[in-house]
């Protein structure tokens, strides 16, 4: 039997102290959420062997702008989830160093890009580890709790976030720091490329003439606490994790799997789906992964509420999309306006979907967002005023 | 509420030898990693063709699972309440680095599938239809401490009913896999699910002077 009933009733609330999204069209969340509200993209087309052999979309930082830092000690990655971090820790006013403070860091791939820039390196290994990284990050900030990695495919930003939610309320902690990001080289574009999953064109989430993803690149940072002084703010209800049993790599043929993880969201949440103003789904824009998620929507009784897909804006910013997403839509919900989904234009999924066309006010309070990965994953997490 | 969860079976593939709940079951001294994984299936005289598409670090989660839940009761639980909590040092690095080589040819989608970690879950998900929570955590070396909080969380909490967590790493010549399935309730050979437990059977030191 489950008890999420008494969950809601005796687990401390976890509210959103700050956050940043760090990516090729901002580096703040404000910056970010304003130019999405214009419609800006960070999506162009690229003509760089560096990263692919043929022209391509993707959305990533300007190479004149490289984030790098000058003295190399840290890596692209390690420069993205830094410069994340660093402004989010200002907005929170929380202390990095503090022994109540854990750094979560997500990402699916981190430094593999190391493998065609510097392959011959003596410790390529270690660099390349992800646990590297995170060490890293933490000395830098001076956290004194060794950092957890989450590296769980394309729901690893929300499950970090879930596991910072679940650290917090088991008492362990009271901050969490949480910060994904992913760099965009050969090794992630031609592993989807050969995949056949790249779209020609910028993506088209949910659309008809949708043909595939575009990749992102970019970081995010959520910091989560149990203190007090931060009531009022935008809360983690809840969330849940389920796997498809299916297959490696082609989601499930019904959604119901990503339906029931939505639905033990909403009974943890103390939610019913009617209560549920905004979804911002996964929507990478492959045929399968749009016509699983609608079809779970669509189970999990969401079918009529608003919802939206930012790969558009973003590209699929992988270990940092949950992150950025869920980001953008926490600030949909304090500035009470629903975004568009870029690229879309005309339905092209077989189960009912209220995908949102432009710039929509509306009173919002609770938003639901999705994802589901390579290895049969899917998440669900929920945020309300 | 403290509940008191249970170790009740548990599976250590290590050094060419698997042992179940300590026992060595199975052993091929001398083979490579390759060799050993394929000789490690025959042993287990099952057939599930998918086998030998997976790499290597799927195939010894595979293998490892195979071996820890066998002869459990593991089908009288809802596939929604059984999950996996796996953790090693170097994510998919073994196969990343095999899909860089053919990234100069042709890219493999068949290796770039593998290229993640947490594909070995979706794996034995898949073997064992179980549906309920999975996460992958990466860490420079075993954590027990962790594994057992957020186990701990994930079965108090209502989340997931029986667990399988532990250790899954290969990179070139060397692995290591430990397997744990935590329970809430006591059976003929589990011990308390606790730090101290889970790292004398990770270190299994007895066993190693073998």
């Amino acid at each position: 039997m489950r008890n999420e009933n008494i969950y809601q009733s005796i687990m401390p609330a976890v509210y959103i102290a700050a956050d940043n999204i760090y990516s090729p069209i901002g580096t703040t969340t404000a910056q970010n959420f304003e130019r999405v509200k214009q419609g800006i993209s960070g999506i162009k087309k690229y003509n760089d062997s560096a990263l692919s052999d043929e022209p391509v979309h993707v959305s990533v930082f300007n190479y004149n702008e490289s984030v790098v830092d000058k003295e190399f000690i840290n890596s692209k990655f390690e420069s993205l989830l830094i410069a994340s971090v660093k402004d989010a820790l200002t907005i929170a006013d929380i202390d990095a160093t503090d022994e109540k403070t854990i750094l979560i860091v997500s990402s699916t791939k981190g430094n593999i890009s190391l493998l065609e820039t510097d392959p011959a390196a003596p410790d390529l290994k270690d660099r390349i580890a992800l646990h590297t990284s995170a060490k890293k990050v933490a000395g830098h900030f001076g956290f004194v709790n060794q950092p957890l990695v989450v590296s769980n495919a394309c729901i690893s930003g929300i499950m970090a976030i879930l596991t910072g939610a679940r650290l917090l309320q088991s008492g362990q902690y009271e901050n969490a720091v949480v910060v994904g990001a992913d760099v965009i080289s050969k090794f992630v574009l031609s592993g989807f490329q050969s995949f056949q999953a790249i779209s020609s064109e910028p993506c088209k989430p949910f659309d008809e003439n949708r043909t595939g993803i575009t990749l992102g690149e970019g970081a995010a940072t959520m910091i989560l606490s149990t203190n007090a002084k931060y009531a009022g703010r935008i809360k983690v209800l809840g969330g849940a994790v389920s796997n498809d049993a299916n297959h490696i790599s082609a989601p499930s043929r019904t959604g119901k799997e990503l339906s029931d993880a939505i639905e033990r969201t909403l009974t943890m949440a103390g939610l019913v789906s009617d209560d549920i103003d905004l979804v911002s789904a996964h929507g990478t824009a492959t045929s399968y992964n749009d016509e699983m998620e609608a079809k779970a929507i669509a189970l999990a009784g969401l079918s009529i509420v608003p919802a939206n897909s930012l790969k558009g804006y973003y590209g699929h910013t992988l270990g940092a999309a949950g992150l950025i997403e869920s980001i953008i839509s926490i600030q949909s919900l304090k500035q009470n306006v629903i975004l568009p989904t870029l690229g879309f234009e005309k339905i092209g999924v077989s189960s009912p979907v209220s995908i949102c066309t432009e710039l929509t006010p509306k009173r919002l309070k609770t938003c639901l967002k999705t994802a589901s990965g390579f290895g049969g994953c899917n998440a669900a997490v929920v945020f309300s005023k | 509420m403290y509940i008191n969860n249970n170790i009740t079976f548990r599976c250590t593939i290590s050094k060419n030898v698997i042992y179940k709940n300590e026992v060595p079951v199975f052993e091929d001294r001398g083979a490579d990693v390759p060799s050993f994984l394929l000789s490690a299936y025959q042993f287990l005289e099952v057939t599930y063709p998918k086998f030998y598409k997976m790499d290597n670090l799927s195939k010894l989660a595979w293998l490892a699972a195979e071996v820890l839940l066998k002869g459990t009761d593991i089908k009288s639980y809802k596939p929604e309440e059984v999950g996996l909590i796996l953790t090693n040092a170097n994510a998919s690095l073994d196969s990343d680095l095999k899909y860089m080589e053919s990234v100069s040819d042709i890219p493999s989608p068949a290796l770039f599938v593998y290229t993640l970690p947490n594909i070995m879950t979706g794996e034995i998900c898949i073997r064992n239809n179980f549906k309920g929570e999975d996460a992958f955590f990466i860490f420079e070396k075993f954590d027990a401490a962790f594994i057992e909080t957020y186990v701990n969380n994930l079965l108090n909490n209502g989340i997931l009913e029986a667990c399988i967590c532990g250790w899954v790493d290969v990179l070139g010549d060397d692995y290591k896999a430990v397997l744990f399935l935590v329970e809430k309730k006591e059976k003929a050979n589990s011990v308390q699910f606790s730090k101290k437990n889970l790292n004398s059977i990770f270190d299994n030191l007895i066993i190693d002077k073998i």
